[in-house]
């Protein structure tokens, strides 16, 4: 009998402390995360530029215009491009700079090094310098066009070519991310299981084909899952290298959304786009993640 | 590397020339920054992208360090330490009883903070910069902590669960026994342990509290009161066309990050792949 008031005496007081423990971080998750998750779809009911006190109530007014409004698809349309540019050019690049490092060993510290330079650098600064760096009059790119005989060349001011070049500029910044990320997975496989394929007769090739790939496979998956999700919602870099520009041929989701709400002062539509945003990511996450994980059964 | 021994293999070849193609790629943009900066405006303009700077010319980093560079720089380091002081103990607090203790709403709270991992913040940047408005605290530093500490906390936490997991429970239990509380043994015992997560947290965090643009650029407007990364777009409109002027105060802002990198590297890695792992 006593035992168990004991015990019960016990677990109340570890709720009770688990309570006290954990509110700091529950209060400041609910404060910043989720009440301004629901305010977004509140908000989206209203027209409202703001700041004013005339915010009229307009039911799903926003949404509707939403469904039809083109610039907001083609958006979403670049973010699918981006996303998908990004897992075809960034995973199999970051995939063979880990295979090489992981083969050299100790020997490759210095490529490692300077193969993770541009991870240093944040998506502003990325941003700022290659806005330089492609300049018609004084990049490098424009440099190196004329040097053979071309003409200058201004890849982010031409809309047909904007998009790709800022697809081009995050695998830049991303690639070594993902190298070592696989790097993490390589160094999580089991130690002799090299040799022993080696030892075994085969070929380095095969060996990558035929073992490691296939044990790197959760790694691969995750980082897919990753990118998708970052390529989704992405902003800071195209900000502020062309600001969806021009004629919103790089415009994203993001970015779309930051223009209506602090250039045009439309707060309501542009909520209305945030959750959006929210429920498109939330739905192509999930059905990735279940698609994926499908598979391996 | 892997063409060095004799007799090479075509495909040794190849490897060695993508190696070093990988180089350059990594290392002209930054190259051409570094350059940037050691010349005159119009160097750049007459001279052409790669010729080398005439002479050493540190007059656009004279020129920075004499103006309002310093206001961001105390800026970005007063939000960076608060935020930190902040984020590191409500995440400690949170990880303890998370790692440690058997209560019902342990998996279903952590499962509420691992999934606020994947919320992209603009989703909650309108609410937020109306809420800042609301509060009276628009256009100040002090706007920015609570996002930051909000945004920096599931991984942390994330990554401290898994940390205090590992650590070995007999300490903690020998202070139970000789009558030291719950509070107690996180204080005298817990956070003392968990120093090396911490450390962690403090160098990845710090990284992304330094670099976090988004709500720096919504929540705060004036100068006086903008952090680092926005430094780089108010020196553009003061220097327009300027270029080795603005490739400057971009050098000079991911100076720390060079620092962080040289000192703080594994931790550093440490920190993005369990950002990564999340799954």
């Amino acid at each position: 009998m006593k035992s168990i008031t004991m015990s019960q005496r016990r677990r109340r007081e570890t709720a009770i402390a688990a309570t006290v423990f954990l509110a700091p971080a529950l209060l400041v998750i609910a404060i910043f995360v989720l009440y301004p998750i629901v305010q977004s779809f509140v908000t989206s009911g209203y027209e409202w530029n703001g700041y004013s006190s005339n915010k009229v109530f307009i039911g799903l007014g926003n949404w509707v215009e939403l469904m039809k409004d083109k610039t907001f698809w083609y958006a979403f349309r670049n973010n699918l491009v981006v996303m998908v540019l990004s897992i075809v050019i960034q995973m199999p690049i970051g995939l063979a700079l880990a295979t090489f490092l992981d083969r050299v060993g100790k020997k490759g510290n210095i490529c490692k090094v300077i193969w993770f330079i541009p991870m240093l650098m944040s998506s502003v600064a990325i941003g700022y310098l290659f806005r330089y760096a492609l300049d018609a009059n004084t990049g490098f790119v424009s440099a190196i066009s004329q040097l053979f005989g071309g003409g200058k060349v201004d890849l982010l001011g031409n809309p047909d070519t904007v998009l790709y070049t800022v697809i081009i500029i995050i695998a830049w910044q991303f690639i070594p991310f993902y190298m070592v990320y696989y790097m993490a997975g390589y160094s999580s496989l089991p130690m002799d299981i090299h040799e022993a394929a080696l030892v075994d007769g085969a070929t380095e090739s095969q060996y990558f084909w035929r073992i490691s790939l296939p044990l790197l496979k959760p790694s691969i998956k995750s980082a897919i899952v990753l990118s998708m999700v970052g390529s989704l919602k992405y902003f800071d870099l195209v900000y502020v290298m062309t600001s969806g520009g021009p004629s919103h041929a790089s415009e994203l989701m993001a970015t779309y959304m930051y223009t209506n709400a602090f250039s045009s002062y439309r707060m309501g539509y542009a909520s209305a786009i945030a959750a959006g945003m929210f429920i498109l990511i939330s739905v192509i996450a999930i059905v990735t993640m279940r698609l994926l994980n499908r598979k391996e059964d | 590397m892997a063409g060095a021994k004799k007799g090479f293999k075509p495909s040794q070849i190849i490897v060695a020339v993508l190696v070093v193609f990988w180089f350059l790629v990594c290392l002209v943009p930054f190259f051409f920054m570094l350059m940037c900066t050691l010349k005159e405006q119009f160097e750049l303009l007459t001279n052409g992208v790669f010729s080398l700077p005439e002479r050493l010319y540190l007059n656009n980093y004279v020129e920075i360090f004499t103006g309002t560079i310093w206001r961001y720089l105390a800026n970005s380091a007063i939000v960076l330490v608060v935020t930190l002081v902040i984020l590191l103990m409500f995440s400690a607090f949170a990880a303890y009883p998370l790692s440690r203790w058997k209560f019902r709403m342990n998996k279903p709270v952590y499962s509420l903070i691992i999934a606020c991992m994947s919320v992209p913040i603009h989703v909650t940047l309108l609410p937020i910069f109306m809420m800042t408005v609301n509060l009276g605290m628009y256009d100040s530093i002090w706007a920015l902590i609570g996002p930051y500490v909000a945004f920096n906390l599931p991984i942390s936490v994330f990554i401290l669960t898994t940390f205090m997991a590992g650590v070995p429970k007999d300490m903690e239990e020998a202070a139970e026994i000789d009558g030291c509380g719950k509070y107690g043994i996180f204080w005298r015992i817990m956070l003392p342990l968990a120093k090396p997560g911490l450390a962690t947290l403090v160098i990845y965090d710090g990284v992304n509290i330094w670099n976090e643009f988004s709500f720096a650029l919504t929540l705060t407007q004036t100068a006086a009161n903008r952090t680092l990364p926005l430094a780089v777009q108010e020196f553009q409109g003061q220097y327009t066309m300027n270029i080795p002027m603005i490739m400057t105060v971009l050098f000079i802002s991911i100076l720390p990050m060079i620092v962080v990198f040289i000192f703080g590297q594994d931790k550093l890695i440490k920190g993005m792949m369990a950002g990564a792992v999340k799954g």
